[in-house]
């Protein structure tokens, strides 16, 4: 599974960010191999509309499986990962990384 | 003879001077009010008109078609407003951002993106009592204000003569919807309160108004409540103050029952009278 | 950090002069921040010192350069928005109604379009009269509302508010239930609707809820001239009962609100001992909520 955090600074540390389009980084985590990636997001976050699409395009690029965020996406990057089968966890908002996976892991977190 | 009650701020008394207004005039003459505050359209609620006609309003917006696209993405760099996404070897199309701005349409290559319309809200004719009454009504979630607003006037440039008065009641604030609904207006009321907030808010109205070079004069609502300073303000920039509303508990309780206030309190009633003159002698280029 | 943002849906409920009051109440533990960029009167009340300024620019305008237009009028024959007019024979942008498409750009042969950023307003960081942090903003006159310059002050504001260690932010919210209240509400711990019991305070309550409601905020809400209708004030509890919106507070019909404003002072600051009591504590009540 490959899995994205919507969070307000690129490290493991960081805390979590509540909003999905407007986010300035997510984490990617690679169950798999371990292997975490930051991916940088502050060109969509200056986008006057669409940013929330855009940034579930580029999630989608990235082969992303699920995303674990704080308020949830809106309408239209809604539906650009309903196409990807993209699944999101919302209520992560006031976590910060660690947290959000094990909360993740636990089952604790809401299915969008 | 078109009439734009705008103000700066919401909250004012657009909607209570608007109604109230209309229905006045409407004792007489011909009259038809148009709520082109159309994310938040609440005058209905004080007129309770009957429903005489409904219209979807449509605005115009690519539709993919996947048999002839050849996948070049050309649309997605056309598009300044995120509306257009290639994503799996398909072009998503988000009509909320959308502007019909066209670009994608005709400037594909091949064709795949005939533009087809599609519902972005509703305009309702009522009849109240002697006035019609005309309401835009965007649907939640959409952003196009202005291309609704602009629709809902040319329904009513369509359907009313030249005697009628038309009355619109514009959205609040400053921004592209505003200046939509009062750039064709003869005349703009612009609606206050006597308090700094209201101060403050009126002069962004003034300067908008002045931007697009319109005749206009102020309402001061709820006048007593504050201090002198919205007076002070008109006096020193030439502006005509129109009437002056009286600030009366009565009214506010009136209103908030959704009632018409100048049938029942006198004193607001005289007020009504005064600026439907003042307007129309403005409107036909003498002072009274 | 909680985040309290303050909003109303329908103008004239008070939401400024309440949300004013909160951040007296709140002082040095809060950074303010004013969203309701379209008519920002915030200001007026906490008199902040304006001691940083910088120009905001959302979105693009056309701009036809004179030297290389053949006058060919084909950006005329494309826009449509009618944007390009011919004044004294020139092709020209008429800025007002530009909303920045590009299509005029793409089909100028001789490209003498280009497409600038828009200067759409100004955002500035300030001390307030009691020396708290506040972040405010102007919109640009006929500029577009696009809730990029709400996202911009409410990250400014929040980067002040962690490197100083506040304890919360707190937001007056924009109007209406469009884009720009959907950025003011984005990463809120708390919504604190305020109303006013009439038919339109009502359904704009309403309205205004759906969009609170998708962002999953805990949310408040304060009925002010809650005695100018009783029946309509019910009509509100019952709502909010349905919804389990916490009711923070009813605060009858006061002239200190204007008067208040009238003396560029704050509810809480003013000579009502009740009124501030009043509001002291809905603070209480929202600080309890927020486990503060």
């Amino acid at each position: 599974m490959k899995i994205a955090f919507t969070t307000k600074e690129p490290s493991w540390d960081s805390m979590m960010e509540a909003r999905f389009g407007r986010a300035e980084y997510v984490l990617i985590y690679d169950e798999q191999s371990g292997q975490i990636v930051f991916h940088d997001n502050r060109e969509i976050v200056n986008q006057e509309h669409g940013a929330g699409p855009k940034m579930a395009k580029a999630m989608a690029d990235l082969g992303v499986d699920v995303i674990i965020t704080g308020n949830g996406p809106g309408e239209n990057a809604r539906a650009v990962l309903a196409q990807m089968n993209t699944v999101v966890y919302v209520g992560a908002g006031e976590m910060n990384v660690a947290e959000a996976y094990k909360a993740y892991q636990d089952g604790t977190l809401e299915k969008f | 003879m078109k009439i734009a009650i705008a103000s700066g701020k919401g909250g004012t008394g657009k909607t209570t001077l608007s109604t109230n207004l209309a229905m006045f005039l409407g004792e007489h003459e011909s009259v038809v009010l148009v709520d082109l505050d159309v994310e938040e359209p609440n005058s209905n609620l004080f007129l309770n008109g009957e429903l005489l006609k409904k219209e979807d309003k449509m605005k115009m917006i690519p539709r993919w078609d996947s048999t002839s696209c050849t996948l070049c993405a050309d649309c997605v760099q056309n598009c300044n407003f995120n509306a257009l996404l290639f994503i799996a070897n398909e072009i998503l199309v988000f009509p909320n951002l959308c502007h019909s701005c066209y670009a994608c349409s005709e400037l594909c290559p091949t064709g795949s993106l005939p533009m087809e319309p599609q519902k972005m809200g509703e305009l309702s004719h009522f009849i109240a009592g002697n006035i019609d009454f005309v309401e835009g009504r965007l649907n939640i979630g959409e952003e196009q204000a202005v291309s609704l607003i602009a629709q809902t006037k040319k329904y009513v440039d369509q359907h009313f003569d030249e005697e009628t008065i038309k009355i619109f009641d514009a959205p609040p604030g400053t921004s592209c919807p505003v200046i939509e609904a009062i750039k064709d207006a003869d005349f703009v009321i612009l609606v206050t309160e006597p308090t700094p907030f209201g101060l403050h808010d009126l002069t962004l109205a003034v300067e908008t108004t002045r931007i697009l070079k319109k005749n206009f004069g102020v309402v001061i609502n709820r006048y007593g409540m504050g201090n002198d300073d919205v007076e002070t303000y008109c006096h020193h920039e030439n502006i005509p103050i129109l009437g002056k509303i009286p600030h009366l508990v009565e009214a506010a309780k009136l209103y908030s029952e959704g009632k018409l206030i100048y049938k029942e309190i006198l004193a607001f009633k005289a007020e009504i009278q005064n600026i439907a003159l003042h307007v129309k002698a403005h409107c036909q280029g003498v002072m009274p | 950090m909680k985040e309290i943002v303050v909003i109303s849906g329908k103008g004239g409920t008070g939401k400024t002069s309440i949300t004013a009051a909160l951040a007296s109440l709140a002082k040095e533990s809060c950074v303010v921040v004013d969203c309701d960029v379209d008519a920002a009167d915030m200001h007026l009340l906490l008199q902040p010192d304006f001691a940083h300024k910088e120009d905001f620019y959302s979105g693009v305008l056309a701009h036809i350069d004179p030297d290389n237009c053949r006058n060919c009028g084909r950006c005329a024959q494309v826009c449509r928005f009618d944007a390009i007019v011919l004044q004294n024979g020139r092709y020209v942008v008429d800025e007002l109604s530009c909303e920045g498409c590009g299509y005029c750009e793409k089909v100028c042969r001789p490209k003498a379009i280009s497409m600038n950023e828009r200067l759409a307003g100004a955002w500035f960081a300030s001390q307030t009269k009691y020396g708290s942090d506040m972040v405010h903003a102007k919109l640009g006159i006929g500029a577009e509302n696009s809730g990029k310059l709400v996202a911009k002050v409410k990250k400014e504001g929040k980067a002040i508010a962690s490197a100083k260690n506040k304890s919360f932010m707190i937001v007056d919210g924009s109007p209406g239930i469009g884009c720009p209240v959907v950025s003011s509400l984005s990463g809120a711990n708390f919504a604190l609707l305020v109303t006013e019991p009439t038919l339109s305070g009502l359904h704009d309550l309403k309205r205004v809820y759906e969009v609170v409601k998708k962002f999953r905020i805990k949310a408040g809400c304060i009925i002010n001239k809650a005695d100018l209708n009783p029946s309509m004030c019910e009509e509100i509890e019952t709502f909010l009962r349905e919804e389990s919106i916490l009711h923070v507070k009813s605060i009858p019909y006061n002239k200190a609100f204007t008067q208040a404003m009238v003396e560029a002072k704050t509810i809480s600051e003013y000579h009502d001992e009740p009124l501030k009591k009043l509001l002291e504590e809905s603070f209480e009540t929202i600080k309890n909520t927020l486990g503060v």
